[in-house]
C-alpha cells in the first residue's frame, strides 16, 4: 500500500493483537473468562512491562547514582532513560522537570507539603472541584490545618460536566492554587482545563492537574495544557505500581523546599548545613523505585508502539456502545454523561446495591468497581451512596460489554 | 436478551429469599423511642453506614432495637433480622447470638454446632440468622453481614462508633 492510500484508510485497531500482549487477560475467574472492567482503578500490564521488570532484576539491577561500577552505571542510565521517556510522553520542556514519586497521591502531597507550606498563607484560597478524588482533597485539608488557608469547591452539573462560568465565580483575587482532575475517575468528564488554566493564571494562581485518568485517556502536552503541576500514577497507565510522576515548571521546582531529607537529594552535607541537589534529585530522597521507573518507561514504549489515535478511538467506540447498551437495561441509570467524556462509566441499577451487583458480576468473571470511588463528596452531590463503575482500556472489547450487560440481567434474576 | 449462565449455588445461598425479603423490605427502620444507646457502623471501604438504636431496661433486657442506614442487601437484611431476633432478649443473649452469627459468617462453625452452643429457645432465631452465613463463600462481603452487629455491640458497650476496619 502506498503512502497516499495509507493516509486515506481509516485507522484500524486490532484489539485482539493488543489483548495478546496482556497475559492476565487469558485467565479465568470463577471458571469464566476474565472480563476486566476496572482499568480506571488499576490497569493490567503488558508482557513488555512484565519482562522488562523481570530482566532488570534478573541481570541489570544495582542501586542508582552510586557506584562507579558497570551494573550501577547501567541501572542509572536505564532509570534516567525512563525519565526522558516520561518527559517526551508529556512534552515537558526539560527532563529536570520530571520528579519520580511513589504515585500520584504522593506527588500531590509533595506539592502541598513543599510549595504549599512555603507559598500558601492564612486566608489564601485553594479552588477544587466537586469531582475530586480524595487524594486531591485531603492533602489540601492537611495544608488548611497547617496554614489556615481556605478551600473553595467549584460545582459540577448533574451530567458530570463543569460550568466554566460558575467556575469563574469561585476564582478570586485570594486564589493561589487551583487543583483539579484532568479527567474525573467517577464520571469520565474531561474537564475544560485550558479554560481553567486561563482563569487561574488571570487571577495569579497556579494550576495543578490530577492526571491519573487524563494521562490514560488524553494526549497530554503539559506545555500546551497551560498547567503548572501535572501528576499521575504509572499503574493506571499499564505500568507497575509504586511509581508516579510529578511534573512542574522548573522555576517552581527550584523555588520549592525539599520534601524528604535523605540520600540522593543533597549537594553537600555537614552537621552545620546541608545544601540541596537541584531538581529533580532534590525531591527523590533515598533509593528510588528503580525497576518500577524502568517498568514505567517500558509501558510508555509499549503505548508508543501502538497507534495511539486508533487506540483512543477504539476506547471511545467501546464507551459509546457501553453507554447505549447500559441505557437499555431496565432500571439502569447512567451517572456521568458529559459530552466528550472518557471511557469510564458509572451507573446505578434500581433495587440493586452496587456491592451486590459487583458480587454477582464477579461470579460471571466480570471485575467492576463498586463503591464511592474515593469520591465521597461527589457521591453526596449526585445523591447516591455508591455507584457501579465499568472502565475501559486499550484491551476492552465489545464482547466484554455484552458480557457486562448479560451479567446485569443475571443480577436482576438474583437480586430482584 | 438474556444470555446469562445459570446461577451458581454460592450466589443462591448468599441471596436467599429471606435475605432479599429483608433487604428490600427491612423491618424496624426507625429510631427507637427513648433509646438508651445509639451507635453508627461504618464500612470505610464502601461507605455503607448503619445507625443502630436500642432501649435497654434496667434489668438488662433489649426492649427495642431499630436501625437506619444505607447499604447493600446483605447489610440491610442483617440489620433487619438482627432487630427482630434481639427484641425482648437480654444483653447477654444478644452477645451470644452476635458471637454465633459472627462465627457462622466467617465459617468458624456450622449451624448445628452454633445451635448446640446456645440455649434451645434461641434455635428459631438462629435458623433465620443462619441465612446470613452464605457470605462465608464471599470473604469481602463478611463485613457487610457483621456491620450492624458490630454497631449494636458498640452501642451496648457505651461507644457510639463501630467500624469494620480494626
Amino acid at each position: 500500500m502506498n503512502k497516499a492510500a495509507a493516509l486515506n484508510t481509516k485507522p484500524t485497531y486490532d484489539v485482539m493483537k493488543v489483548r495478546a500482549d496482556f497475559p492476565i487477560l487469558a485467565r479465568q475467574v470463577h471458571g469464566k473468562p476474565l472480563v476486566y472492567l476496572d482499568s480506571a482503578a488499576s490497569a493490567q500490564k503488558p508482557r513488555q512491562v512484565i519482562e522488562t521488570i523481570s530482566r532488570v532484576y534478573t541481570s541489570e539491577y544495582a542501586n542508582v547514582h552510586r557506584g562507579a561500577y558497570f551494573l550501577s552505571e547501567h541501572a542509572t542510565a536505564a532509570y534516567e532513560a525512563a525519565r526522558e521517556k516520561v518527559q517526551a510522553f508529556v512534552n515537558a520542556a526539560s527532563v529536570k522537570e520530571i520528579v519520580f514519586t511513589k504515585g500520584a497521591t504522593e506527588a500531590i502531597n509533595l506539592v502541598a507539603a513543599t510549595w504549599g507550606r512555603k507559598f500558601i498563607k492564612a486566608g489564601d484560597e485553594i479552588v477544587l472541584t466537586a469531582v475530586e478524588h480524595h487524594s486531591n482533597i485531603v492533602p489540601w485539608q492537611l495544608l488548611r490545618e497547617a496554614t489556615g488557608c481556605v478551600l473553595k469547591i467549584a460545582p459540577v452539573r448533574l451530567d458530570g460536566s463543569i460550568d466554566i462560568a460558575e467556575f469563574a465565580k469561585i476564582i478570586g483575587p485570594k486564589t493561589k492554587l487551583v487543583a483539579v482532575a484532568h479527567v474525573s475517575n467517577v464520571l469520565g468528564t474531561v474537564l475544560p482545563v485550558r479554560e481553567i488554566a486561563e482563569l487561574a493564571h488571570a487571577a495569579g494562581a497556579k494550576l495543578l492537574l490530577d492526571g491519573c485518568q487524563g494521562i490514560v485517556h488524553e494526549f497530554v502536552d503539559v506545555q500546551d495544557l497551560g498547567c503548572d503541576f501535572y501528576v499521575f500514577s504509572s499503574h493506571k497507565l499499564y505500568g507497575p505500581t509504586g511509581i508516579g510522576v510529578l511534573w512542574a515548571r522548573l522555576e517552581l521546582l527550584e523555588a520549592m523546599p525539599p520534601y524528604q531529607g535523605g540520600g540522593d537529594m543533597i549537594d553537600t552535607v555537614t552537621f552545620a548545613k546541608t545544601t540541596w541537589a537541584p531538581p529533580p534529585a532534590k525531591f527523590e530522597a533515598g533509593t528510588p523505585p528503580i525497576a518500577e521507573a524502568i517498568g514505567l518507561g517500558a509501558a510508555i514504549d509499549y503505548l508508543n508502539s501502538l497507534d495511539r489515535v486508533a487506540a483512543a478511538a477504539h476506547e471511545k467506540d467501546v464507551l459509546r456502545y457501553a453507554m447505549s447498551s447500559l441505557a437499555q437495561v431496565p432500571g439502569v441509570r447512567l451517572i456521568g454523561t458529559a459530552p466528550g467524556k472518557a471511557s469510564v462509566q458509572s451507573f446505578v441499577m434500581e433495587g440493586a446495591h452496587p456491592h451486590d451487583l459487583a458480587t454477582v458480576l464477579d461470579r460471571s468473571g466480570i471485575s467492576v468497581r463498586a463503591g464511592h470511588h474515593c469520591a465521597q463528596p461527589l457521591m453526596e452531590i449526585l445523591g447516591v451512596t455508591a455507584t457501579t463503575r465499568a472502565s475501559f482500556g486499550i484491551y476492552t472489547t465489545m464482547q466484554e460489554v455484552d458480557a457486562l450487560i448479560a451479567g446485569l440481567h443475571k443480577a436482576q434474576q438474583v437480586l430482584l | 436478551m438474556n444470555t446469562a449462565a445459570p446461577l451458581t449455588d454460592d450466589l443462591r445461598s448468599l441471596y436467599q429469599e429471606i435475605i432479599l425479603d429483608h433487604g428490600k423490605s427491612p423491618r424496624n427502620v426507625r429510631v427507637v423511642e427513648h433509646h438508651t444507646c445509639k451507635a453508627q457502623g461504618n464500612n470505610p471501604m464502601c461507605g455503607d453506614r448503619v445507625t443502630v438504636t436500642a432501649r435497654v431496661s434496667p434489668t438488662g433486657v433489649l426492649e427495642d432495637v431499630a436501625f437506619e442506614g444505607k447499604g447493600c442487601a446483605i447489610s440491610i437484611a442483617s440489620a433487619s433480622m438482627m432487630s427482630e431476633a434481639l427484641a425482648g432478649r437480654t444483653v447477654s443473649t444478644a452477645q451470644q447470638l452476635f458471637s454465633a452469627v459472627h462465627d457462622l459468617c466467617t465459617g468458624k462453625t456450622d449451624t448445628d454446632q452454633a445451635k448446640a452452643a446456645l440455649s434451645p429457645d434461641l434455635g428459631d432465631s438462629l435458623d433465620k440468622l443462619a441465612s446470613l452465613s452464605g457470605v462465608r463463600q464471599f470473604p469481602v462481603r463478611v463485613k457487610c453481614a457483621t456491620l450492624p452487629w458490630h454497631a449494636l455491640m458498640s452501642c451496648l458497650d457505651g461507644k457510639n462508633q463501630a467500624t469494620t476496619e480494626k
